[in-house]
């Protein structure tokens, strides 16, 4: 395999952690004011996420700064024809980010409630603009020769690219969901279990008609028919989120994270596989699309960058598993530390 | 305003509101560590109290700091995009191993040492603190290695219409980056010195929690005297490489219009950019400019006259700035050496305690002119001889998505310093607690 497609992997895998790790903070921000209807179940919820989204919201940083150094040309690209889409999602995730330690410093229910609408906007926006976003490059984009965009932030929002957002959101929630259900007990968990169990049909059906709107929205399926054992990618996908459900009714909901979590990373090498070797496709002509290999860095860059990721995400990986595990105690309201 | 001049605007707003929490975030973690391993040692309950004390404001701090270097690094592809195919081959690779090795493990164990006091020993917490202290300052030296670059671009061929990588070593050991490195480090060390200084001041003059405050001035007073001292050795030594790699920043420094021997600095100069002279000039001191420059009093130095209108930078903020920081710089070294003489009766020295309060803006006043030196002299390149500014920006972006975007970040960003600062010095007024 040459040095371009493993990066475009690479690149893929980046974004597919940052939303399993991220992508179950998004769901609790989102879930926040529906489940958290008194003071301390929301000091419990956001105890579940406090001390992981600062390290979880790296792997963003890390996909962003990888789309620069491997694919100079598609970071120009993609990121200057979503300007106003990214600007949107960074100001919603700054407001996340300080409504966290904001929160809990001044003991105030006014104070408090602007803290918890920023927790909830700063999720909810994120979570539906990335799905919006991913599934336009799936679609392809209105962009020419030059790398120029045509189209504005309202041209991202046609069905397509809302059924991108619908189908991130619910299957954040319910990752959130899940991890409420690990992380809580007694009645706050029976809500999660009981949310949980509520949205799975639902993210069912959205993935259900997001893999069948597909087919004739994209061309994902390309990859696919000329290679056909790849569709085992699919069946995983759909096999890890009926689990979701088996392990539901087991009330292990450890596994049913973990599955939860495959289905997230299956959703996003659905369509990673079915661009490949396209990044950034043109809706206007082929000739166009940005790919892993017309936008890459040059063959030293991209060898020194393999080998700071061989080294350093395995550490990366290492200290973080150690750190989810140092805080995999159930939170209550006798061991909340503050917010 | 044109889109060039918006997008630089909103780059300005975006690192220099970013680089008012950085700071502090580099000096205070190591000062909370240096207080959480003298707990571990000593077992003297004083040193936790001080280590939570100022850890809450801490954190405060580092949280606003976190999420505004969010938006800096997506500022390139969506603002500059053509500086980043240009340059991404270099640039772009830096960032992602600054956040793969350094980014990760500070923001990993932020969290670990805000929410590990029950779950750590006493020794593995204070370890943390040390993770997160040696992770912003590598992510610092990632940072300061790209930034140096721009200034001064190595180890590259220009290749397929951009510079590609060939010496990757030579990038990430210049001299200019390490320059940067062992001034902004130290830098950033004076300044949250002054804030520990500050703050300490404050409450020794209100009589309150006596102990406590003349230690924390102590340990500050230590580290801003030290480093006062290599933020002027480092200052100096700059000074020599700006002369040689970007004479046209050196000679608006100065706002040093006639290329001459035994060049001269004036005390006040305010330059007028039309009549390519100096308007007002007061206090000359001959040959200091060739002295600085080059080490020689003799030194011919460039004068902008013989730098093409065009590749000059914007001369009066230039100067400013470079004035500024270096009578600041000068400031903290006398105020802390003072300091050192007065150390074993900072209680009586009503006086200088007062003076030492309110010089807390002026490190923050200090690294910011710091940066206007470094990037508006950079102008009108946006890497130095290699790509100027104009060439640098979006082509897809409109001037009304900038405008947008520009008041959005003015907005949250101004909402967010004024709480962030609030709530930082309504915990540090507060005192320490006896929880």
């Amino acid at each position: 395999m040459c040095i371009e497609t493993v990066w475009f992997f690479i690149w893929g895998l980046l974004w597919a952690i940052f939303f399993i790790t991220d992508g179950f903070d998004f769901g609790i921000g989102v879930l926040y004011p529906f489940l958290g209807k008194n003071e301390t179940d929301k000091k419990i919820m956001i105890n579940t996420l406090g001390p992981l989204w600062d390290g979880n919201e790296v792997w963003l940083i890390t996909a962003g700064g990888v789309t620069f150094a491997a694919f100079p040309l598609l970071y120009a690209v993609m990121f200057s024809s979503f300007y106003s889409a990214l600007m949107i999602i960074l100001f919603a995730l700054i407001l996340r980010g300080v409504s966290f330690e904001f929160r809990g410093q001044i003991d105030n229910p006014k104070w408090h409630r602007v803290w918890d609408t920023c927790i909830f906007i700063g999720s909810a926006i994120p979570a539906i603009l990335f799905g919006v976003a991913f599934a336009n490059i799936f679609k392809g984009i209105p962009i020419d020769g030059n790398g120029l965009y045509h189209g504005d932030l309202l041209s991202l929002l046609n069905p397509y690219g809302i059924l991108g957002g619908i189908l991130f959101l619910v299957l954040f929630m319910q990752h959130g969901a899940l991890w409420l259900c690990i992380k809580t007990e007694g009645e706050i968990q029976q809500k999660a279990v009981k949310t949980a169990n509520a949205i799975w049909p639902l993210v069912l059906i959205v993935v259900a008609v997001f893999l069948v709107v597909s087919k004739f929205e994209t061309k994902l399926y390309a990859n696919y028919i000329e290679t056909p054992y790849l569709f085992v990618i699919i069946a995983v996908t759909v096999a890890a989120l009926i689990g979701i459900m088996i392990y539901l009714v087991k009330q292990d909901y450890m596994r049913a994270w973990i599955s939860s979590a495959i289905t997230i990373v299956g959703a996003t090498f659905f369509g990673i596989i079915g661009l490949y070797p396209n990044m950034f496709p043109s809706n206007i002509n082929k000739e166009f699309n940005i790919t892993a290999f017309n936008a890459s860095s040059s063959q030293l860059t991209l060898q020194i960058m393999l080998i700071v990721a061989i080294i350093f995400v395995p550490i990366v990986i290492g200290y973080q598993i150690w750190a989810y595990n140092l805080f995999k105690d159930k939170i209550n309201k006798d061991n909340l530390i503050y917010f | 305003m044109d889109l060039v001049m918006l997008s630089r605007l909103q780059f300005a707003v975006a690192t220099m509101f970013h680089f008012l929490f950085v700071p502090l975030t580099l000096g205070l973690s190591v000062l909370i560590a240096i207080m959480e391993t003298k707990y571990v040692r000593t077992g003297d309950e004083i040193y936790l109290k001080m280590t939570k004390f100022w850890g809450k404001i801490f954190l405060i701090n580092f949280a606003v700091g976190v999420v505004t270097g969010i938006t800096l690094e997506f500022q390139f592809g969506t603002n500059w995009s053509r500086y980043s195919i240009y340059v991404g081959d270099i640039f772009g690779s830096i960032l992602a191993i600054e956040a793969t090795v350094a980014f990760f493990l500070e923001s990993t164990f932020i969290g670990v040492w805000a929410f590990g006091w029950k779950k750590l020993s006493k020794k593995a917490h204070a370890f943390v603190i040390w993770l997160v202290a040696f992770g912003s300052m590598i992510s610092g030296y990632w940072i300061l290695v790209a930034n140096a670059w721009m200034q001064h671009p190595v180890g590259y061929v220009i290749k397929n219409n951009r510079a590609e990588l060939v010496d990757f070593f030579a990038i990430i050991t210049q001299k200019l980056a390490l320059l940067e490195f062992f001034h902004t480090i130290p830098a950033a060390f004076i300044l949250s010195s002054f804030f520990v200084m500050s703050i300490s001041a404050y409450h020794l003059l209100k009589k309150q929690n006596i102990d406590f405050f003349e230690k924390s001035f102590k340990l500050a007073l230590v580290m801003g005297l030290i480093f006062s001292i290599v933020v002027i050795g480092t200052g100096d030594m700059s000074g020599v490489d700006v002369a040689h790699t970007q004479p046209a920043k050196l000679a608006a420094m100065e706002s040093h219009w006639e290329t001459k021997t035994y060049a001269p600095i004036n005390l006040i100069a305010i330059p007028s950019e039309e009549e390519e002279r100096n308007i007002i000039e007061f206090g000359e001191i001959p040959g200091i400019l060739s002295f600085l420059a080059f080490h020689d009093f003799t030194a011919e130095v460039k004068g902008l006259k013989d730098i093409p209108k065009d590749e000059r930078p914007p001369v009066l903020l230039t100067s400013i700035a470079f004035k500024g920081m270096v009578g600041l710089g000068s400031y903290f070294f006398l105020i802390t050496l003072i300091g050192w003489f007065k150390r074993n009766k900072l209680i009586d020295s009503v006086k200088f305690l007062k003076i030492i309060m309110i010089s807390l803006p002026l490190p923050y006043i200090a690294i910011e002119l710091g940066w206007i030196l470094t990037e508006v002299g950079r102008q009108p390149w946006i890497v130095y001889g290699l790509m100027k500014t104009k060439d640098a920006v979006s082509v897809s972006v409109s001037e009304i998505q900038v405008i947008a975007s520009l008041i959005g970040f003015i907005v949250i960003y101004g909402l967010l310093g004024a709480i962030g600062f609030y709530l930082i010095f309504k915990n540090a007024l507060k005192g320490p607690q006896n929880s």
